[in-house]
């Protein structure tokens, strides 16, 4: 069955994307990429430290995935422009996740930066891909601003609560004519799955992978949830009742009296 | 002569180009991107942009995140 996910001029098998923040060992990516099937793999911009190199990320990631910068760190749009134009002139593509953030308690989004961001990003030519808040007017916007895609949040970065925000997120989904992307608060398989079957796009994933004891097992743990999901929501969910409906039938049985 | 890189005051004892600075450093200048003065430079023309005082570099690069 064909059903590819398509954002900018990528058609994408996989739904699942995957973050390469918080490993102990950055050398486990390239195995929790290919676990994953991942094809989306974020990544970050940052001043070097000329003190205490570190090694290029770069070299753990395969070149036939797609980049996702983001452009944590920005506090308004100003600087997530800016950040956007380095992390492009790396000649990784245009990809960018816009991230604009100045709460550090709860990080959570600015969507008013990150709409003004976005409308002139995609002006020059980036694939943007916002991180919001599950808010219908904000990504309303986004989608007037030329956003590929918007990424509302299940819960707060890094908490891996699961879907705190699902009956916004399933009004995303209903309202908006781009690709929903769960990104941040997934913290179990089962939180990805229950995404995909409500009709998200994908998932993005980071810290429920890498905090996990086996990141590479659990990496492949969402990869199989993000498919089965998926099915589900294609297949179509039966619907719910208050009181039972028996699955066998009600005829035929051994201690009737036949008429 | 001093200039600003990385958010930091850098004292050169002599005149150097991007490129050479970065290399003094060493940093393979393939895996990272360069401001000065406030615009990208693009790699090729690194090695003809000789740093004067009060310059302000960045020099930046991908690292893990989410």
């Amino acid at each position: 069955m064909c059903d590819k996910l398509v954002i900018g001029d990528k058609q994408l098998d996989s739904r699942l994307f995957v973050g390469t923040g918080k490993y102990s060992n950055d050398a486990l990516i390239p195995e929790i990429i290919e676990k994953s099937g991942a094809q989306v793999i974020t990544v970050a911009l940052r001043r070097i430290d000329f003190e205490s190199q570190t090694d290029n990320i770069l070299n753990y990631i395969p070149k036939h995935v797609q980049l996702l910068p983001n452009t944590s760190g920005a506090r308004n749009a100003k600087e997530a422009i800016r950040i956007a134009r380095l992390a492009r002139a790396a000649g990784c593509g245009n990809w960018i996740k816009i991230e604009v953030i100045s709460d550090n308690k709860y990080l959570l989004p600015d969507g008013v930066e990150t709409i003004k961001a976005t409308e002139v990003l995609a002006s020059e030519g980036f694939v943007v891909l916002p991180y919001i808040s599950p808010d219908l007017m904000i990504a309303k916007k986004l989608v007037e601003a030329g956003a590929a895609a918007v990424m509302p949040l299940g819960a707060p970065i890094g908490t891996n609560r699961g879907l705190k925000t699902k009956e916004l997120l399933r009004i995303l989904i209903d309202e908006i004519p781009l690709p929903v992307i769960v990104d941040a608060g997934i913290g179990k398989p089962s939180d990805a799955c229950e995404a995909m079957e409500m009709g998200a796009a994908a998932c993005l994933l980071n810290t429920a992978i890498a905090s996990a004891r086996d990141p590479v097992m659990m990496a492949a743990a969402f990869g199989e949830a993000i498919r089965a999901g998926r099915k589900a929501y294609l297949a179509g969910l039966g619907s719910t009742a208050k009181y039972a409906r028996a699955s066998s039938p009600l005829t035929g049985f051994l201690d009737e009296m036949a008429e | 002569m001093t200039i600003v890189l990385n958010g930091k005051k850098e004292v050169l004892e002599q005149q150097k180009s991007i490129r050479d600075l970065l290399i003094s450093k060493n940093i393979d200048p393939n895996t990272v991107v360069v401001e000065y003065n406030g615009d990208i430079v693009k790699r090729e023309e690194w090695a003809n942009i000789f740093l004067n005082e009060d310059d302000v570099l960045e020099v930046v690069r991908f690292v893990g995140g989410g």
